[in-house]
C-alpha cells in the first residue's frame, strides 16, 4: 500500500484552520511531496466545526485516505469528534490549557502544549495554532527551516516584529516537540520534483483562460465561487472581461449573449442556479451559439447543504431545459482533468454549436491537489469551428457589401452544422431566433408554420449528435480485465475507487475500473463490450437513487450486479468501498450505503 | 452608444434597413411607428447595417428584430437586456439597439431592466408600451392602470401600475424618454438622441394595442402627450425635476426627453480590460509569461 502522511486540523470557523493548513500544503509541495487536501466545513462564517485534512505522500495522492496520523484540534468539539477515531501510530497535539484529551486508543501519543508558557497569548491569539505546527513539524522530521520559510513570506507584509514574532512561537513548539515528544518512525521524504497545489475550481478557471475564455461572468454560489475569484483576481492580467451579475438567469444569458458575439464564454453556478439557467441553455441550443456551462454541484434538493458534496445533479443536467437538442456533458475526473477538460469541451461546443456542461462536484471544486506544472499547460490547441468573424470594425466596406448575399445562418448540412457568422461581418446580416426558424433565421414559429421545414431543422440540429460521438472517445477498463469485481464510477470518484481497487488488490480480491469521463455522448456499446467481460459489477456513486446507474439502464439496458451510494454530503473514503465491495462479493447485500464515521 | 458609431459610406434608404419578411402585428398595431421611426434614425445617422444589432424578448413586439435588416437575436421573455449586455461586453463597437414589450420589459424582465440601467451598459432600450399582455390574448401588465378590465382581472386590476419613467430615474438610467407612435417625427429624434448617447437610454413608448386594449387608445392619446420639448421651462439635466415630470398622468401626460446625463462612464468604459479594443478582436492566448506566472503562483 501507498506510503501516506495525513494531518487532520480541526476546530470553529474563524480560529485559523485555513492558516495551518496552507502552510504545511506548501512546506509538504515544496519537500517534492504530492497532497490531496479536503476540507470538511459548514455553512457559517463564524464559528460551528471545520475539520481540514492534508494527506501527503511521494505518489499521487488521490483522496483524502482512511486514516489521520496527526491530528491538531484547536478547540474541544475537534478534540471529542476525532481522538476516537485515531489508531495506533498516530498522535494529537494540543493546547493543554484549554483542551482536555478523552480516552484514546491504544499506541495513540498525546502531545499537550503548555502554550501559556510557550508564548504570550494576550499578544498572539493564533500562538497556540503556529506552536502546534511547530511541534508537528519537529515530529515529521521535517527540518525549522522549511516552516521559518514559509512564515517570513506568510508574515512579510506585517513587518519584521510580527515576523520575527511569529517564528520565535513556531520555535518554542518545534523545541518543546523535541523534548518532550516523539517523532513519528518515518519522517516525512523529500524528492526533487515540484508541483502546484490548486483546487478544482482554480482549475477551471485557468483552464478557461488557457482555452482562451474572454467573458465570464456569476452569481456567486457555493461551492463554484472559487471560480469567480480566481477569474476575478486574474482578469486583467488574462484579458478576460468577469462580471458578477443579478442572478443566474441574468449570467446564461450574457454569456449567450458574449458568445454570440464571438467570444468563447463561460460561467459556473451550482445545482440552484443552474436550475434558473435552463431555459437559457434551450436558446444556446436552438440559436446554436455555443457557451461552457459548470455546475458544482453540492449536497440537494433546495438549498440543501451548500458545504457538503454529492454527485446528484446528473438528471438535471441531462434533462435541463425542455425540448430534444444536442449537448455536450462531461465530469471531470480529478482536479487535474478541471484544467484539462475546459478547452476539450470548448473545442466541442465551438465545432457543434452546443451547449457544452461540465458536472463538476464540491469534492474537486473546493479539493486541493498537486498537479505537475507540465499539466497545466496554456497552449492549448483552440478549435473554433466553422465561425466567420472578422479582425476588424468593418469601416469603409462599401453599402453593398453589407446586404444580405445568399448567407444562410442555419443552412441544412449534412453534418447539421452551419457556418457561423457573427454580428459585424458585412454581407452576412441575419437574425437569430428560439422560435424555430427556417435556413435563413426566419421563424417558422407564428405565421409560417410548417411540418416539413421544422422537422428538417430539427433533424439538422440533432444530426450534430453523431458528429460529437464521433469526437470523443469511449471510456477505458483499467486494471485486469479477467477481474473478480469491476467498480463503475463517474467523475469525482476516479481517485477513491482508484485507491480501493489497490487495496482490494492487495487483499487477495482482484478488481479492475471503469470510470466515465463523457456523460453525453455516453458510449453505451463500448461500455457495454467492456461489461459482457465483467464478472462482478458494481456502480459507485455519490447519491442516494443511483443517478448513473439509472442512466446506464436506460442508455443500454445494464443492470449492474451491486450498488454502492452515499448521500450523507461526504466523500468516500476507500475503506467505505473496500468492505461494501467484500460485503456484495460474500452475497450479503446488494446495496451498500456505508456510514460516514468522522462526524463534520 | 455614442463615441464608437460607426458611420456607413454611403446614404442609406428605407428599403436597406427593410427585413425579410412584413410584420405579423394587427393592422393599426402601433409597434409599425415604431419600427418606421427607428429605421429611420438609422437612416438618418448612417449607422453601416451589419453594425447594429437588434436585440429582442418575447411578444408582440418582440418579433421586431425579424423586421429589420440588421443582425438580430429574437431571444427568452424577459432576458434581452442581459443578452445584449453580454453581447455589448464582447464587442463594444456594435450598436445595440433592445425591443420589446411592457410584460417583457417591466414584467418577467423587471430583474435585469433595474440591474442594466445602474450599470449603465451603452444602448438603447425601446419599450413598446401597450399596457396589455398581446400574444397572449389579453392579459392585465405591469402597466395597466387600477380598474382595467381584461380576461386575467375580469372585475378590475386592484394592483397599482409601475410607473416606467419613475422607475429608470431611480435605477440610474442616464437617458430616460417617452415617446408616442403617433408622433413619428418626435419619436425619431428620440431614437436618434437614444442611440447617440453614451450609455443606458430608455425610451418608452406608448404604442396602443388595437386588438385588447380598449381603454389606452389612440384617441384616449392624442389629446393627452404634451411635448417636454414644447416646454421651455423644462430642464433635461434636472433630475429631481425630471422624477416630478415623471409623476404626471391623467389629463397632461408629458412625452420627450425626461432625463439625460453624459458625465457617467459606461460599463464598457469602465473596464480596462476593453482598452485594446473589443474582446472579439482580441487575441484567444494568454501571453505565455502571463502564463507561467499564473502556474507559479501555486508553487
Amino acid at each position: 500500500m501507498k506510503q501516506t502522511f495525513a494531518i487532520g486540523i480541526g476546530g470553529a470557523a474563524g480560529q485559523g484552520v485555513a492558516t495551518p493548513g496552507d502552510i504545511f500544503a506548501k512546506i509538504f509541495s515544496r519537500r517534492g511531496l504530492h497532497l490531496n487536501a479536503y476540507n470538511a466545513y459548514q455553512s457559517i462564517i463564524r464559528g460551528g466545526h471545520t475539520l481540514l485534512t492534508i494527506r501527503t505522500g511521494t505518489e499521487k495522492v488521490t483522496n483524502m485516505g482512511d486514516r489521520l496520523d496527526l491530528l491538531i484540534p484547536l478547540n474541544q468539539d475537534t478534540m471529542d469528534r476525532h481522538l476516537q477515531l485515531l489508531t495506533v501510530g498516530a498522535a494529537c497535539i494540543y493546547n493543554a490549557d484549554t483542551i482536555k484529551p478523552g480516552p484514546a486508543a491504544d499506541g495513540v501519543q498525546l502531545c499537550p502544549l503548555p502554550v501559556s508558557e510557550l508564548a504570550d497569548i494576550s499578544r498572539n491569539k493564533v500562538a497556540q495554532n503556529t506552536l502546534a505546527m511547530g511541534a508537528g513539524l519537529h515530529m515529521m522530521g521535517i527540518g525549522f527551516q522549511a516552516l521559518e520559510e514559509v512564515l517570513r513570506e506568510q508574515f512579510k507584509k506585517k513587518g519584521e516584529a510580527v515576523v520575527a514574532e511569529n517564528v520565535g512561537v513556531a520555535r518554542a513548539g518545534y523545541d518543546y516537540a523535541a523534548a518532550h515528544f516523539m517523532a513519528f518512525p518515518n519522517p516525512i521524504p523529500k524528492t526533487e520534483n515540484r508541483y502546484a497545489i490548486l483546487s478544482g475550481n482554480v482549475a477551471m478557471a485557468m483552464g478557461g483562460a488557457a482555452a482562451g475564455v474572454k467573458f465570464y461572468c456569476a452569481y456567486p454560489m457555493s461551492p463554484s465561487t472559487g471560480v469567480l475569484h480566481w477569474m476575478a483576481a486574474h482578469a486583467r492580467k488574462a484579458g478576460i472581461m468577469v462580471r458578477q451579475v443579478e442572478d443566474e438567469i441574468g449570467v446564461i444569458n450574457m454569456t449567450i449573449g458574449a458568445a454570440h458575439a464571438g467570444v468563447r464564454a463561460m460561467c459556473a453556478t451550482s445545482g440552484g442556479g443552474f436550475a434558473l439557467m435552463s431555459e437559457g441553455l434551450g436558446m444556446s441550443a436552438m440559436i446554436e451559439t455555443p457557451v461552457v456551462v459548470i455546475n458544482c454541484q453540492r449536497a440537494g434538493p433546495s438549498t440543501g447543504v451548500p458545504t457538503k458534496t454529492e454527485q446528484g445533479d446528473l438528471w438535471q443536467m441531462l434533462g435541463a431545459a425542455f425540448g430534444d437538442y444536442p449537448r455536450v456533458i462531461a465530469a471531470p475526473l480529478d482536479i487535474g482533468d478541471c484544467f484539462k477538460l475546459i478547452p476539450e469541451i470548448f473545442n466541442l461546443a465551438d465545432r457543434f454549436q452546443c451547449p457544452g456542461l461540465v458536472l463538476c462536484d464540491l469534492l474537486l471544486s473546493e479539493g486541493r491537489l498537486s498537479v505537475h506544472p507540465k499539466d497545466l499547460d496554456f497552449n492549448q490547441s483552440i478549435d473554433r469551428g466553422e465561425l466567420i468573424m472578422t479582425n476588424g470594425n468593418g469601416n469603409g466596406a462599401s453599402i453593398a457589401a453589407a446586404r444580405n448575399g445568399d448567407y444562410k445562418r442555419y443552412k441544412i448540412t449534412d453534418s447539421g452544422i452551419s457556418p457561423r457568422a457573427v454580428p459585424g461581418v458585412p454581407g452576412h446580416i441575419h437574425t437569430v431566433a428560439t422560435d424555430e426558424h427556417m435556413e435563413d433565421g426566419v421563424l417558422i414559429s407564428d405565421e409560417f408554420t410548417n411540418p416539413i421545414k421544422r422537422r428538417a431543422m430539427m433533424e439538422k440540429r440533432m444530426r450534430k449528435v453523431a458528429g460529437i460521438e464521433a469526437a470523443v472517445p469511449p471510456p477505458t477498463l483499467s486494471g485486469p480485465r479477467d477481474a473478480d469485481v469491476t467498480l463503475i464510477g463517474w467523475g469525482s470518484t476516479k481517485g477513491v475507487i482508484e485507491e480501493a481497487c489497490e487495496i482490494l488488490n492487495e487483499e487477495g480480491v482482484s478488481a479492475n475500473q471503469l470510470q466515465i469521463r463523457w456523460l453525453v455522448p455516453l458510449h453505451g456499446e463500448a461500455i457495454l463490450d467492456i461489461l459482457r467481460d465483467s464478472r462482478h459489477t458494481i456502480i459507485v456513486e455519490n447519491n442516494y437513487s443511483g443517478q448513473f446507474a439509472r442512466y446506464l439502464r436506460s442508455e443500454t439496458s445494464f443492470v449492474p450486479d451491486g450498488h454502492i451510494r452515499k448521500y450523507d454530503g461526504e466523500p468516500f473514503m476507500p475503506h467505505h468501498i473496500v468492505e461494501a465491495v467484500k460485503q456484495q462479493l460474500a452475497g450479503q447485500t446488494k446495496l451498500s450505503v456505508p456510514m460516514h464515521e468522522i462526524m463534520v | 452608444m455614442a463615441t464608437s458609431v460607426q458611420r456607413a459610406s454611403q446614404q442609406l434608404t428605407m428599403a436597406d434597413l427593410k427585413g425579410k419578411v412584413d410584420p405579423d402585428w394587427c393592422p393599426g398595431c402601433g409597434d409599425f411607428g415604431v419600427l418606421a421611426a427607428v429605421q429611420k434614425a438609422l437612416v438618418e445617422l448612417r449607422i453601416p447595417t451589419y453594425n447594429v444589432v437588434t436585440i429582442s424578448g418575447i411578444g408582440c413586439s418582440s418579433n421586431f428584430p425579424g423586421y429589420m435588416n440588421t443582425y438580430g437575436m429574437h431571444t427568452l421573455h424577459g432576458r434581452a437586456l442581459a443578452v445584449a449586455t453580454g453581447l455589448k461586453l464582447a464587442n463594444h463597437e456594435l450598436t445595440v439597439l433592445v425591443t420589446g414589450g411592457d410584460g417583457d420589459g417591466f414584467g418577467i424582465g423587471g430583474n435585469h431592466f433595474v440591474h442594466s440601467m445602474r450599470r449603465n451598459v451603452d444602448l438603447l432600450y425601446i419599450v413598446m408600451d401597450n399596457q396589455i399582455y398581446g400574444l397572449t390574448t389579453g392579459q392585465t401588465s405591469p402597466t395597466s392602470r387600477i380598474g382595467m378590465k381584461t380576461k386575467s382581472m375580469p372585475f378590475g386590476n386592484i394592483e397599482a401600475p409601475v410607473n416606467p419613467i419613475s422607475l429608470a430615474l431611480a435605477a440610474g438610467a442616464t437617458f430616460v424618454a417617452r415617446g408616442f407612435s403617433g408622433e413619428q417625427k418626435h419619436l425619431t429624434e428620440l431614437i436618434k438622441q437614444g442611440i447617440e448617447h453614451p450609455g443606458f437610454s430608455f425610451l418608452d413608448v406608448f404604442s396602443p394595442c388595437v386588438t385588447y386594449n380598449h381603454d389606452n387608445t389612440y384617441q384616449w392619446f392624442r389629446p393627452r402627450v404634451k411635448k417636454l420639448e414644447d416646454d421651455s421651462a423644462h430642464d433635461p439635466t434636472n433630475w429631481m425635476a425630471a422624477m416630478e415630470k415623471s409623476l404626471l398622468w391623467g389629463e397632461e401626460i408629458p412625452i420627450g426627453k425626461f432625463f439625460e446625463r453624459t458625465d457617467v462612464s459606461t460599463l464598457h468604459g469602465a473596464e480596462p480590460v476593453l482598452n485594446n479594443g473589443p474582446l472579439v478582436h482580441g487575441d484567444l492566448k494568454v501571453p505565455p509569461e502571463v502564463a507561467r506566472s499564473f502556474v507559479e503562483e501555486l508553487m
